[in-house]
């Protein structure tokens, strides 16, 4: 057997040719990332702008740590702001709460009125913003007039506030369904054989195996409520968060702060997507090995 | 006379209109290695979820352990479920998944740790306690999901198709791996299958299901060498069925039969169903039957068929035989392979016998399918 193998001659190495469409795909994504990253990089770069005056100019002049260091410069901006982020979180903590439990319902029950929800959660999503927000603020105006049960809503950050909540809980509710559709339902009824009530089973199995559903619910309830401009435009009365605040500014020049606190959230964006990436990297070579 | 620990008292179950368990009446015994087979859909699952907990019947009681537990959910019972998928719980490791059970029962911390060793040795995965299920292959998976219910002590374990997602040899040894576990530890086992070879290996006893009923209980070798009905002679094993005729049952305890394909055939009389006189089916098994070339006429005392071979198939341990009798019917031969004698070819004469002893008759079943015919 192995004088034969000895014999016989070396296998022919094998040159890989490249045929020029294997560059097609790659030059693509390079043009896609430099056209979608773009106005990125010029935002950041704004940040460092060098200019005389206090408004944002299209010329750029190398370079200035002034507007980083005068980030709380700005009063209106720091109270802006501040709004966003105390409307941001506990919209995104009710809205995920609420949402998980609609995510659970429709991801697991065969009930009638399942597909009116769904159909519910998908309008939620679809509609376009211009309307909800009319719609709103008319519904607010409403309410403020008739006062059912002395109930008002004042223009401001409660209409804010419930208006966030209202468009989020429909992304939460996807985010979370879909995750318990893929859930196996025999582990649920393996922690009850293993002596688990209902309510462990929840616990200790149901919940640990959507919480990156319910996370991800949460993140994205959080910036929706961060960046949305259209409908918050509507129902803010006298109180401007972080977008329209910047939109405000925009008609007399914005000031360069608005650049650096852009590249702050920015920042904040690329961080979280780098751990949730990490974390399922993570999770998935712990399977492979 | 053993415990009886598991009983079901004339049980329904029915989904809509489909009735997936339909009366059935079923005890076994403390320490019993308890089958049930049957072709998929016949309701072997779901007798097992309703001792589980995880059905409620539609009609009929549950008894554990003398106690009639139909109204207790699963998490008040003292039965633990080997599921077919094994359920393991992935984001918990191997430990934790053992561990769930004791946990639930408020188990001192060193105890749990001592009883998880325990059943990990009693599976032979000492040393795996850290991994993830997804970590591991399907047999070492099977063996954690069989811990995970071991660890407990139940008075009964549920086993739903265990082994159903192995590959054959896996399957055989852990096959002997369970039957080995169940005699060391002394627990009730309640193992659905529908491998009619699995159930024979393991079983104390079987009961052969049928669209939600039970065809046949008894042990292996009874089920196997006297089935009760067509059914269970197709589905436990190739089994040669010839149609006939019972013409008389004489004082030797003999009944002869007329088949209609020609010769007649004798046959214990209790080996007849129940009240039969007219039509059956004469069943013999085809390892029962010898095969020898035309006009070597065998002892007189023995069952008599002549017939050409129309197939002839080495398999290693054995020939197999398709042989065509002058009457039409087919029957299948297999023929321990000594390598002593010359083995009849193909479109040779050949006369086929076998002992009275080893015939059974069934009444003929009109509405089996090709599906629950082929075991
Ligand atoms: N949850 C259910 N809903 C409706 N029908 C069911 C359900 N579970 C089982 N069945 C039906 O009951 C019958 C018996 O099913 P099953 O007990 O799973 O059989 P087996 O385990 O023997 O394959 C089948 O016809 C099946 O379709
Ligand atoms: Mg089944």
């Amino acid at each position: 057997m192995s004088a034969v193998a000895t014999a016989a001659p070396p296998p022919v190495e094998r040159v890989r040719r490249r045929r020029w469409t294997s560059f097609i795909l790659p030059v693509f994504t390079g043009a896609m990332i430099f056209y979608l990253a773009s106005p990125v990089f010029l935002m950041v770069l704004y940040g460092f702008n060098d200019l005389a005056g206090e408004r944002q100019v299209a010329r750029f002049t190398c370079c200035t740590l002034v507007w980083w260091r005068q980030m709380f410069e700005l009063p209106d901006l720091n109270r802006a702001l501040r709004t966003s982020l105390t409307v941001a979180f506990p919209s995104a903590i009710a809205a995920t709460a609420l949402g998980t439990f609609i995510g659970l319902v429709l991801g697991r029950y065969r009930f009638s009125g399942r597909a009116v929800l769904n159909f519910v959660i998908f309008l939620a999503i679809a509609i376009p913003e211009i309307v909800l927000g009319s719609a709103l603020l008319s519904m607010y105006v409403q309410v403020n007039e008739m006062r059912p049960f002395g109930a008002t809503v004042p223009l401001g950050y409660t209409s804010i506030l419930l208006s966030h909540i209202s468009f989020s809980i429909a992304f939460v509710a996807i985010t979370v369904r879909a995750r318990v559709q893929g859930l196996d339902r025999t582990l649920e009824n393996a922690a009850q054989d293993l002596f688990a009530t209902p309510a462990v089973a929840f616990w200790r199995v149901t919940l640990p195996l959507i919480l990156p559903g319910v996370v991800a619910g949460f993140l994205l309830a959080f910036v929706l409520s961060l960046d949305d401009f259209v409908i918050t435009n509507f129902v803010n009365g006298q109180t401007d968060t972080f977008p329209t605040w910047v939109f405000g500014t925009s008609k007399i020049g914005v000031p360069p702060q608005v650049n650096v606190w852009g590249t702050v959230l920015f920042l904040a964006g690329v961080l979280t997507a780098g751990v949730s990436l990490a974390q399922a990297y993570r999770r998935r070579t712990g399977r492979a090995a | 006379m053993p415990e009886v620990d598991v009983r079901l008292e004339r049980v329904t179950k029915r989904f809509g209109e489909v009735v997936a368990v339909d009366d059935l009446s079923l005890d076994i015994a403390e320490g019993e290695f308890f089958s049930l087979l049957g072709p998929s859909g016949c309701g072997k699952t779901t007798t097992l979820r309703m001792i589980g907990g995880f059905e409620d019947p539609t009609m009929g009681t549950v008894y554990l352990g003398g106690r009639d537990v139909t109204d207790l959910p699963p998490y008040r019972r003292d039965v633990n479920t080997v599921f077919q998928s094994y359920a393991l719980f992935p984001h918990l490791n191997v430990f934790e998944n053992v561990a769930f059970g004791l946990r639930r029962r408020k188990v001192p911390k060193d105890e749990i740790a001592t009883r998880v060793r325990e059943a990990m040795r009693l599976v032979d995965l000492e040393g795996f306690e850290e991994r993830r299920p997804a970590q591991m292959s399907g047999g070492q998976q099977q063996r954690v999901a069989l811990a995970r219910a071991l660890v407990n002590r139940p008075k009964v374990l549920l086993l739903d198709e265990p082994l159903g997602a192995l590959d054959l040899k896996l399957r055989k040894q852990m096959q002997l791996e369970l039957k080995r576990i169940q005699q060391e530890v002394g627990i009730t086992f309640i193992y659905v299958t529908h491998d009619q070879e699995e159930a024979m290996t393991m079983s104390n006893r079987i009961a052969v299901m049928r669209h939600g009923r039970i065809e046949q209980l008894g042990e292996p070798e009874a089920v196997y060498e006297n089935p009760a009905t067509e059914f269970v002679a197709g589905f436990l094993g190739a089994s040669n069925l010839l149609e006939g005729e019972v013409k008389e049952t004489n004082g030797s305890g003999l009944a002869t039969v007329l088949l209609t394909a020609g010769p007649s055939v004798r046959l214990p009389v209790d080996r007849l169903p129940a009240g039969a006189t007219g039509r059956v089916k004469v069943g013999v098994r085809p390892e029962k039957v010898s095969i020898a070339p035309e006009g070597e006429a065998g002892p007189a005392d023995r069952n008599t068929v002549t017939g050409r071979v129309t197939m002839s198939t080495y398999i290693g341990v054995s020939h197999q035989f398709k042989v065509q009798t002058a009457g039409g019917a087919e029957l299948t031969v297999y023929v321990q392979n000594l390598g002593a004698e010359r083995s009849p070819a193909q479109g040779e004469s050949v006369v086929l016998t076998w002992k009275p002893e080893h015939t059974f008759a069934v009444e003929p079943q009109e509405d089996l399918t090709s599906e629950e015919d082929e075991g």
